[in-house]
């Protein structure tokens, strides 16, 4: 049988390799996940590096969804989880019984696949973390607010129109001003569950571009489902199936050499 | 990176979740209040301690020493908190008006063997008897003279009449409304009459008496011929009015959420929209009919003041065209005569718990019935 | 060629054309399904033809009795008088004992509501045995709540009151104001209830995880983000309370209506009037009935009109809420 000439996926120079920040920020140890009998992610070990993108790919229901969330635990909201293992960010284990799940929201922000502003005006959605945290101070909330919507370039659409109702910008804007919502309050980390996935592919170019520009502040850990994606934007790759970690690297090795077949397979487009 | 604090960081939050939980099984406790309360002033006659007999045997009052606390309060017919305030001498003259008031009781009562019966012994109160003067057993439910005869049979038919005619009246009524609103008729007009029909529910139950004492008695009157007025038969029907909101509302809910697609084999195959109502989606809805209907009746046993207004007499009768009391309005009409904490007074809220109890098994029944229809629709069962 | 097989109830001699068109013709007229569509239709009609009877007779035979004397009076000892009498004080009755059943049964209702909704786990036994509750709380008959108001708050809490405060003569003991309005707010617990929960389950479940994930607590995501959406729908709840509740009669016999009151209740103590049981005593002690007549069909427009008024303020402050939710936060 001829071998199939695979395409080259394009990629942009040779990026900074791994862990150019130093020492693990996130730690992820032997990480097993239970929905009641189920288990849904397998002995997952991970390190993830300080100020880079790291992505998550893989097939659907492969847990990559998961994880992510294990990571600011909003799986403690759904009945019936379990977990085996640990999770060290910045050195402190966040499963410990005596972390104050609040704090640790704090300073790991999220941000939605689909897009959940507040029913508020665009001002207000912006402030409402700043509020929670007891910043009262009006011009000290002006000058968060405005440099947030700077970050995730959303001002200049909507500096004149800052008390309107965030409802009424587009789907684009809306996950920009939930960017801006999160890095409002000024996480460590921002975790990004599939956040360009609703969106036409203009609004996700610039979702692209505004992450790579965050990066420079913000350590990002990024879920998507498009691998090109993912090439794109990130740093390092992470590649999951069916609830295991099968490979981990920097993303031009694992798009143009990886180790395992079956991630091969799926960059490929073989499978998934 | 300073996360760690745990839970009891937030006291106030803890502090809070436990209040809304508080504040939550408080329905919890008005449920076993209502029982509770409503069971306690009757408990003397559950547990047979009221004694309603005319002649008594009096105890002379010097023999106050020889009677136990708990016998000498019941003798005296007083609550523990009025017996606890009473000091030796206000006792011993208590019981001299007792032993008086035997004494001053009418010869015509003394050789009269109902006037040594404890009337509110379960014997009569649900068994006939024959009194003095009538010539056989009767059930009679009538508490004032000096003989107090509680004998509830005549309520509980009297409740039953009027319930079943109401029954009758709404139930054929209100789930015909039902199938034509939800099955049978452009989805517009179920826009407008859903509401209307639930603007009924609006009417207070005295707006509804007041039009079956006034006009509905007078129609009906015309129309059937019948001698009294003022009778069950008008008293049921203005009850169905009052009811058909409750099972249109519950039928018409439960006949729409049958799936769509049942309705659209069946027209596929050609059968008529009626066809289709009255054989496929009928019986898949048939459990949340049914409901409704238990849930009518628990509305309908309930219902006071439409009967109250419109009957006055409690009569022993099982004929729809004679007047009837049912258990409500005799405890909504005499309540403000009952002497508080008297026979009459505990009778009364005897009559409240059983219908309590009564409704409220057919509540659970009802509720369940929607549940397992509920999930049987969802593919759970 | 292919020739269509003629179905078996067609005549073999018929032509292809006539075989086709008649396959769509009504084979005969379906006098059944006509009949039960047409009785159900009619069954309809009638229930919608009482209420509209109902109505009319009121509007038609109040209206012409009502004025401004009439709502504005506090009525002597005889009721039965139309020059003389009036409904002043039912009315104020009926609005103060509703108002405040309203401050008791909201709270309660929504706090409750948001338990069922936002925090009990959906498997534990306990939060079965509290919908089953509210269900029975929503099918207990009016009467038996009025025997409850009777020997719940009178003579127990309220003798209890008394002895407590050591009142020489009954002030907490009795028939009032306050009693009634509690009575009442038991009662209409489970409408607001219901109407509170329908409105939360309705606000998405991505806002309250956007919340929660910039580290709100589950409270503050409740408070600031969750009841400002559901505020409409609390409204619901109340407006609906407070209808059923103006028109109730049963539960007010024994815990605080009075026949007569010299003058309007200004203390939760007091014994009141109220427009329902008015027209009660009305349609059922009068004297003269065609002499009443004008006088109980004036006062049971007064009560139509009271209820509907007190849902139009609470329909307009609810429409506003839902501007404002739409606009803006």
């Amino acid at each position: 049988m001829a071998e199939i000439i695979l395409p080259k996926i394009n990629l942009p120079e040779a990026k900074v390799t791994a862990t150019a920040g130093g020492a693990p920020l996130i730690a992820i140890e032997q990480l097993s996940l239970y929905y009641g009998a189920s288990k849904a992610l397998k002995n997952i070990s991970l390190n993830l590096g300080e100020k880079i993108v790291t992505a998550f790919i893989g097939p659907s229901g492969c847990g990559k969804s998961t994880l992510l969330r294990c990571l600011n635990r909003m799986n403690d909201l759904i009945d019936n989880v379990r977990i085996e293992g640990a999770i060290k960010i910045g050195g402190h284990e966040i499963y410990n019984k005596d972390v104050d799940v609040i704090e640790l929201r704090k300073r790991v922000g999220m941000v939605f696949q689909k897009s959940n502003p507040f029913p508020k005006s665009i001002y207000e959605n912006v402030a409402y973390g700043l509020r929670l945290h007891g910043v009262k101070n009006r011009s000290a909330l002006d000058e968060a607010v405005e440099q947030s919507l700077q970050q995730s370039a959303l001002w200049d659409e909507v500096k004149d129109r800052l008390h309107s109702s965030a409802l009424g910008l587009s789907g684009g804007q809306q996950q920009r001003l939930c960017i801006a919502r999160a890095i409002a309050i000024k996480p460590e980390i921002i975790l990004m569950d599939e956040p360009a996935s609703a969106l036409d592919p203009i609004a996700t170019t610039r979702i692209e571009e505004l992450i790579l520009n965050l990066k420079k502040d913000f350590t990002i850990v990024i879920v998507t489902h498009n691998m090109q994606q993912a090439a794109r934007i990130s740093d390092e790759t992470a590649f999951f199936y069916i609830g295991e970690l099968v490979e981990f690297g920097p993303t031009t090795k694992i798009f143009t050499n990886p180790a395992q077949k079956r991630t091969e397979d799926y960059v490929t487009g073989r499978f998934g | 990176m300073g996360i760690h604090r745990g839970h009891r960081a937030r006291p106030l939050e803890w502090l809070a979740e436990k209040f809304i939980f508080l504040v939550s099984l408080s329905t919890i406790l008005m449920v076993f209040l209502i029982f509770l309360f409503v069971a306690r002033e009757a408990l003397p006659i559950f547990l047979g301690q009221a004694d309603t007999a005319l002649i008594q045997k009096a105890i002379p009052p010097d023999q106050l020493e020889t009677l136990s606390p708990a016998k000498l309060q019941q003798y005296l017919d007083l609550t523990p908190q009025q017996f606890v305030t009473m000091d030796r001498e206000t006792l011993k003259s208590l019981m001299e008006l007792k032993q008086d008031a035997q004494n001053e009781i009418p010869e015509k009562f003394r050789n009269d063997p109902d006037a040594r019966a404890n009337t509110t012994d379960w014997h009569y109160l649900l068994l006939p008897h024959q009194w003095s003067g009538y010539a056989k057993p009767e059930y009679i439910w009538q508490p004032v003279g000096q003989i107090q005869k509680y004998n509830i049979i005549p309520l509980l038919v009297g409740t039953l009449k009027v319930t079943l005619i109401g029954l009758l009246f709404a139930v054929p009524l209100a789930v015909g409304a039902a199938i034509y609103v939800s099955q049978l008729a452009r989805p517009r007009v179920r826009e407008i009459v859903k509401p209307t029909i639930e603007l009924l529910s609006g009417i207070p139950s005295v707006v509804v008496g007041v039009f079956a004492l006034l006009i509905m008695a007078t129609v009906l009157q015309k129309i059937f011929g019948y001698q009294t007025r003022l009778n069950a038969f008008v008293a049921g029907c203005a009850l169905g009015f009052a009811v058909i909101p409750v099972i249109f509302s519950i039928a018409e809910d439960a006949l729409t959420s049958v799936p769509r697609a049942y309705t659209q084999a069946a027209l596929a195959l050609g059968a008529s929209r009626w066809q289709t109502a009255w054989q496929i989606v009928l019986p898949a809805a048939l459990p949340g009919v049914f409901a409704a209907t238990v849930l009518g009746f628990g509305r309908a046993i309930g219902e006071t003041m439409i009967v109250l207004m419109v009957c006055s007499a409690s009569v022993m009768s099982w004929n729809i065209f004679d007047s009837a009391r049912s258990i409500t309005t005799t405890i909504a009409a005499e309540m403000a005569e009952a002497v508080s904490g008297g026979p009459h007074y505990r009778i009364l809220f005897m009559l409240g718990a059983l219908l309590f109890a009564a409704t409220f098994v057919s509540n659970m029944i009802g509720g369940m019935v929607i549940q397992r229809f509920k999930l049987k629709l969802e593919g759970k069962r | 060629m292919n020739t269509i097989t003629p179905p078996q109830y067609l005549p073999d001699n018929t032509s292809d054309t006539t075989r086709l068109t008649r396959h769509f013709r009504a084979e005969k007229f379906d006098f059944w399904s006509f009949f039960f569509s047409g009785l159900t239709g009619l069954a309809t009609l009638f229930i919608l033809g009482i209420l509209a009877v109902i109505l009319t007779n009121i509007v038609i035979n109040g209206w012409s009795a009502i004025s401004w004397h009439f709502v504005s009076t506090i009525p002597k000892k005889d009721f039965f008088d139309a020059s003389t009498t009036g409904v002043l004080p039912m009315i104020v009755g009926t609005t103060i004992r509703v108002f405040v059943m309203t401050i008791f049964v909201i709270p309660v209702g929504v706090i409750t509501a948001i338990y069922l909704t936002e925090y009990a786990p959906n498997t534990s036994i306990i939060t079965r045995v509290i919908r089953a509750a509210v269900n029975n709380l929503a099918g207990v008959p009016s009467i038996v709540f009025g025997l409850f108001g009777l020997g719940f708050f009178i003579n127990f809490v309220g003798k209890n009151m008394d002895a407590l405060l050591h009142n020489p003569s009954a002030v907490w003991g009795q028939p009032a104001l306050i009693w009634a309005a509690l009575t009442l707010a038991v009662m209409t617990l489970p409408v607001v209830i219901v109407a509170t929960e329908e409105s939360l389950k309705a606000i998405p479940p991505g806002l309250r995880e956007a919340s929660l994930a910039l580290g709100a607590t589950k409270l503050e995501t409740i408070w600031r983000i969750v009841l400002p959406q559901a505020l409409p729908g609390i409204m619901t709840g109340g407006i609906l309370a407070v209808s059923r509740a103006a028109g109730e009669v049963a539960p007010i016999l024994f815990t605080g209506v009075a026949y007569y009151m010299a003058s309007l209740p200004l203390h939760v103590t007091d014994q009141f009037m109220d427009l329902g049981y008015h027209v009660f005593v009305l349609a059922t002690q009068s004297p003269n009935i065609e002499q009443t007549r004008p006088i109980l069909y004036a006062t049971v427009l007064v009560l139509l009109l009271l209820t509907f008024a007190l849902n139009i303020v609470a329909i307009i402050i609810r429409a506003r809420m839902r501007k404002k939710l739409r606009a803006l936060g």
